[in-house]
This record gives C-alpha cells, structure tokens and sequence, in this order.
C-alpha cells in the first residue's frame, strides 16, 4: 500500500461489536473507525469493555457478534494475519520474570516473524526507542521496576515495526518522568502508525491523542477531537474570575448587559476575594467584552478575567452521567 | 505450527534456567539411586532371576507419579494465571504449536531424567567391576525395551500432566489432578485386572479391553523384547487425544 493510500484508508473499522459473557454484555454493539496515522484513546470507567474491545481488536478475543476490520483484513475470519499487523501490550501487562529483556524481546521478535538478518537491529531499535538499551538490556525482567516492565511492554509491542499499536493503560504506575516519555514515544509514532491507548490518567490522553473514544457500560458515548467534545458536552464559553465582592453583583451586572450567564463554581480565596467560574451561553462572548462590562462597575473589582477551558476529566463525567442518566430514563418501570 | 520450534527452544531454554528443575532432577536421581541401589543389595542377599534392569524399571511408576506432576502443572496452569499465555496468544501463534511446545519440553526432560539413569548401571560397572561379568548389569536387550517403553508410556504420562495443567489455573489443582489420573491410569488399570483375574464375570470383551490397558503387562513385554504395536497405538493415540483437548481447552478459555 502506498503512503498516500495508506493515510487516506481506515485502519481500523468496527461495526455492531458485540460481546457477552454470560448474561453479562460487556460492549454493546460499538461502531467506530480510526484513520491511518491517528492517535487515539479509549476512555471509560472500570469494567466500561475498553480491555474487551482491544482485546477483540488484537485477535486475541472473539466477539459474539458484529464485526472488526484491521486494514481491511476481518478479525475474526483471519485473527494470525491481524496479529501480524497489530502490536499489542495487554493490561497489566504480564511478563516472564525469569528471563532477560534482550532474551525475552529476541524471542517474541521470532514469534512475530521479524527475518532473521533484521532480528538483532530491530530487537536494538525497539530498545532503544524505549530506552531500554543502555539501562535494562540484560536485567531479568522480574527485578525490573514496574516503569522498565511497562517499557518492556511497549518494546514489545513495537517489534515488527506493526501498523496498528494498541496499548491498554500503558502508563499505570509511572512516575510523571516515565510517562512524559511515554508521550514522547507516542508523539513519534504519531503519522507513521495507528496507536489506540486506554488511560485513566485524562489529561494524559488528551495530550497525546488526536480523538477521543469514551465507552461507558459497554457503550460508545462520546467520540471526537476535545473541542468537539467540549462544544457537545459542555457548551458555551467558560471564564474564571476573580472579584472583590459579591457573585450576585456579577450576574446582576453580567445580564444588564445582555448576558446569558450561569455561576458554575464560587470559591472564596480571602475575606473579600472570590473566584467564580462562570459560563456564559452567548456564543459571541469574547472575554475583551466581559472586562470592559465588568470592569466599569462600582459595586464589585474585578481583579482577573481569564478564559477556562473544560478539562477532559469534566467532559468525560458529563458524557458518562449523560449516558447513565439515559440508561436509567430507558429501563422499564417496575410496577408496584 | 511454524512457532513451534521456537516454543519449543524456549521452553528448553526456561527448563534450563529454573532452579525448580535441578532440584526435580537431584530428587528423582536421588530417588532412584537408592532404588537401584535397593535392588542390588536384594539381589547380593537373595538371589533372582530377574536381572536388575528388569527390576529397576518394573517401578518406573513411583517416580512417574512424582515427577510428571511436578515438571507439567506449571507449564499451561502457571502461563495462565500470571497472563503470559495471553501475551503470547498476541503474536500469530496458534494453541496447538503452544500446547505442543509445552509437551516436547517436558518430554525431552522426562525422557532426559530417565537417560540419566543409564549412569547406575554404569557405576557400579566401574566400581565393581566383578559385578559386571556375567553381564547382568547391562544387558542391552531389556535395557532397550525398557527404555523404548518409557519413550512411549512417556507420551501419554506427559499429555496427561499437560491436559490437567490445562484445565485449570492453579498449579496445586493441576498437580493433585495429575498425580490422581496417572494412579488411576497406572494403578487402577493394574487393580481393575486383579478383579477379572477372580473371575467376576467379565465378558471376553472386556476382559481383552482389561489386559489392552495393562501397562504393567507392556513393560513385562517390552522388557522381555517383544514389541507389540498395540501399546504404541494406544499411548499415542490417547496421548495425542488429551493433546488436542488441551489445546481447545485453551482456546475455549482464552
């Protein structure tokens, strides 16, 4: 497939992906596709069906029904050729601890069928895209820190160079140094391979992901850039303010001036100083206008204005508390 | 199947760098060593007929229902529970190739155990060279047979083991299910023929199905020389069979 081809195709495809255990239905007919190049991360609550879908992604997992498409290859009529294709670190990712670093990825490069002439310089490359060459080569894999096995993971996940890389919670249990280099990593990857990663830690995700995907109950229940999924879930323009007086006299003043405004937040910093975030519904609203209104009243000071963007944490909260609340509307009633 | 030999030097390679594995094999040696030597002094107080060889291999058993547990319960049961078998099921390798790696390994250091007894008769060659005269002590026709019957008892011994290791993810459950099935196996079927030989009716039918499964009986015949193909057929048949359940046991539960 040629580069151009390649950045215009859809790597991954999955239409009505369903998958039970038991009674249990842990993902619930979840559609969605991601672009060659994108970085993109899976979000949602314990126990949501990230894992599940990953897991059914990487072929190591059956769905009951629906389908998954890697490349254009289906999952689950050809589970060894997406295997070939896809690189992936499991949760928790779990290691033979009596065995080398260099031993253990030298043998999984065989098993992913890495030739070979290339198997010494691409094990070497994954090492030390990982930084696992100088400081872990030959350490046993059970007296390395938890940080060194979650780059044993993701070296391993990178071995054969596959086109797809899906990494479940691949920065759990690394200290800010180790996961700003994991960002890193995944900043390189960035345009030369597809990458799906799960995290729990938000503003991670949304530094280092193109799109987000959040699942809730096992259902697909936001998906999109964090604009887009601020403008859905948490319209309007946001400012935080702080002001020497009261959070009634803002409004007061905010509506005289036409206005549509609503007090999100009210913290008292000092005796007469408040912090207010507030949003404002009026798509127009600029924060140059606000301070000029705000700044020529008498009954209060303003003494910051600063635009306040949702994090991912408030717009994740809303889209599952939206898609909790739908489930609740849409469970039959129990008469009495 | 491509992966198997890469399996298969890998659990090679994790034989040889587990201390479980030297101790197994200080324990057996050890074990049979003073078996041996057992046999021996017997044959200097008592003498028999039977040659050494003969007796020595005729309690094959006793270590079979020790060792196998031992070597097999870790090899799927153990993968599972610390989730290594998923990680390995991430790179296009098939349950069969694993299932059979796993089974080669522990094959090849079974079989290499019992090899290593070879070293007794050889011993005692060298220490008592008196001893060694009239030739009982390696006496290579038996010692054949007796080997070529462990080659192919080993096949189902070790397919057992792996199909308990399989079916569970506790290596205690795997290990107590293994050592249950080869005393039924090995024990019971020797019980079961003890009951027809009283002669409580068994039909003719039965009675043949009875001495088939009599693996005391093929040791006394391989050790005697003769080679009959129906023990091979049914040591590979039902070692092939338990293989290929453990294989889509796996699968099932992955």
């Amino acid at each position: 497939m040629t580069s151009k081809k390649k950045e215009t195709s859809l790597s991954i495809c999955v239409k009505d992906l369903t998958r039970q255990y038991g009674a249990l239905t842990a993902i619930n007919k979840v559609n969605f596709s991601v672009k060659f190049g994108e970085v993109v991360g899976f979000l949602g609550p314990n126990g949501a069906g990230k894992s599940t879908t990953m897991r059914i992604l990487s072929g190591t997992m059956s769905a009951t029904s629906g389908s998954a498409w890697i490349n254009g290859i289906c999952v689950a009529q050809n589970p060894r050729k997406v295997k070939r294709k896809v690189g992936y670190m499991p949760e928790n990712n779990p290691l033979p601890v009596d065995m080398r670093v260099v031993e253990y990825l030298r043998f999984r490069a065989r098993l992913k069928e890495v030739p070979k002439s290339k198997l010494n310089d691409c094990v070497q490359r994954v090492m030390e895209t990982c930084d696992l060459a100088r400081t872990a080569r030959r350490k046993i894999i059970g007296t390395l820190s938890k940080g060194f096995r979650q780059r044993v993971g993701i070296a391993d996940a990178l071995l054969g160079d596959p086109e797809i890389i899906i990494m479940d919670e691949p920065t759990i249990g690394l200290d800010p140094h180790q996961i700003q280099g994991i960002r890193k990593l995944i900043d390189n990857l960035r345009g030369k391979h597809t990458v799906i990663l799960s995290s729990h830690i938000l503003p991670e995700i949304e530094r280092s992901c193109d799109r987000v995907i959040i699942i809730n109950r096992g259902r697909i229940v936001a998906a999109g850039s964090g604009h887009d999924l601020r403008q859905e879930f948490l319209p309007g323009n946001r400012f935080s303010l702080i002001i020497e007086g009261t959070a009634s006299c803002v409004t007061s003043c905010l509506s005289e001036s036409g206005f549509d405004t609503v007090i999100l937040e009210s913290t008292r910093l000092s005796n007469d100083k408040l912090e207010l975030i507030l949003r404002v519904d009026n798509g127009d609203a600029q924060g140059l206008r606000l301070i000029q209104v705000l700044s020529g009243h008498n009954t209060f000071t303003l003494h910051s204005l600063a635009p306040f963007e949702p994090t991912l944490e408030e717009i994740f909260l809303a889209a599952t508390k939206r898609s909790w609340e739908e489930t609740l509307e849409n469970k039959p009633k129990i008469s009495a | 199947m491509r992966h198997f030999f890469t399996l298969f030097k890998h659990e090679l390679r994790l034989l040889l760098i587990n201390p479980s594995t030297y101790i197994a094999a200080v324990l057996f040696l050890s074990l049979m060593g003073f078996i041996y030597w057992a046999i021996l002094r017997d044959m200097v107080n008592t003498p028999s007929e039977t040659i050494p060889t003969v007796q020595f291999f005729s309690v094959f058993w006793i270590p079979v229902l020790f060792v196998v547990p031992l070597l097999t319960m870790r090899s799927i049961a153990g993968e599972r529970n610390s989730g290594t078998l998923d990680t390995l099921m991430t790179t296009p390798t098939s349950f069969m190739a694993v299932t059979l790696s796993k089974f080669s390994g522990a094959y090849v250091y079974y079989m290499l155990l019992w090899g290593l007894t070879l070293g007794f008769p050889l011993i005692t060659q060298k220490l008592y060279p008196h001893a060694a005269e009239s030739g009982v002590l390696l006496e290579y026709a038996p010692l054949a047979g007796s080997f070529l019957f462990l080659a192919i008892s080993g096949i189902l011994f070790i397919s057992i083991g792996i199909f308990s290791s399989s079916v569970t993810r506790s290596q205690v459950v795997a290990g107590m299910l293994s050592f249950t099935t080869l005393f039924i196996v090995i024990i019971g079927g020797q019980q079961i023929s003890n009951i027809a030989d009283t002669g409580s009716g068994l039909s003719s039918l039965m009675l043949t199905t009875v001495n088939y499964l009599q693996i005391f009986e093929h040791l006394d015949d391989f050790s005697r020389g003769i080679i009959d193909t129906r023990p091979f057929f049914y040591y590979s048949s039902t070692g092939l069979l338990l293989l290929g359940l453990s294989s889509l046991i796996n699968e099932a539960k992955s």
